[in-house]
């Protein structure tokens, strides 16, 4: 009986410390995040993020290429490429559906930088991987499925 | 001030490959430690990459970048010895830069 009742306690100090990690998120960002897409990142979904990053929804392109692993042992470190030949691409994002946050990174590429950027992301599960791409001004889309053996989230 | 980052600038043909290994916790604030606690959440927000003035790349992360960031990318131009500077943000404000010459 009172083992569940510390269950209870926990969980709901847990809660009231993010609430509060969230609100002192909010509050420091006026110096630290002025620019980063807090509310790109914060969504959770694929379409809300897709919404927050002013995509909409995005066409299919066989012009933009996801590379990755089709196995990653280790969610942790799973590496990922966009590429992408379309004309004048100024931003790649890179998204995973079932992530807790489904955007990993936005990528803004002046003129004169490939649409090919490489990196590495945490995955916590086997997800589907979306590319973003806006080229001349519209959105594209590409995906690709990784099958993760270890999740790189949480413990 | 977090530790240096390991960048490699190439040219080849004209066109410039950048590679930049950023060292970093990048804490996703979903983990807990072996008390229980979450970890807060610690990661780099913002990165830029310049060629002399000019910004060849600029991404924001989220915490699902993988720890120790790395990043590869290739825009074209860029001559042997020119600076390639990039510098990073994290959440709690942090800031790191570093340059090395294109080879």
């Amino acid at each position: 009986m009172n083992n569940q009742r510390r269950t209870v306690l926990k969980s709901g100090s847990g809660a009231a410390l993010l609430g509060m990690l969230a609100a002192a998120g909010i509050i420091t960002p006026g110096m630290a995040l002025a620019d980063w897409n807090k509310s790109a990142f914060d969504a959770k979904s694929m379409a809300d993020t897709l919404k927050a990053l002013g995509a909409g929804s995005p066409a299919d392109s066989k012009d933009v290429q996801v590379t990755g692993p089709d196995i990653a042992e280790n969610g942790a470190v799973v590496p990922v490429g966009v590429s992408a030949s379309l004309p004048n691409i100024s931003m790649v994002a890179i998204l995973i559906e079932k992530n807790p946050n489904a955007l990993a990174a936005t990528f803004v590429l002046p003129e004169g930088t490939e649409a090919n950027v490489q990196t590495r992301v945490k995955m916590g599960q086997t997800s589907n991987i979306y590319a973003l791409v806006k080229s001349d001004g519209k959105f594209f889309m590409a995906t690709k499925e990784i099958k993760v053996t270890l999740g790189g989230c949480g413990g | 001030m977090g530790n240096p980052m390991k960048i490699r600038a190439a040219n080849k043909d004209g066109v410039t490959e950048v590679k930049v290994l950023v060292s970093h916790e990048m804490e996703t604030g979903q983990r807990k430690d072996s008390a229980g606690a979450v970890v807060p959440a610690w990661f780099i927000t913002e990165l830029t990459a310049k060629h002399g003035d000019k910004t060849v790349l600029s991404c924001e992360f989220g915490p699902s970048v993988s720890k120790n960031p790395y990043l590869a990318f290739k825009f074209k131009g860029g001559a042997k010895g020119d600076k390639i500077t990039v510098s990073w943000k994290d959440n709690k404000g942090d800031t790191r830069s570093d340059e090395v010459a294109i080879a």
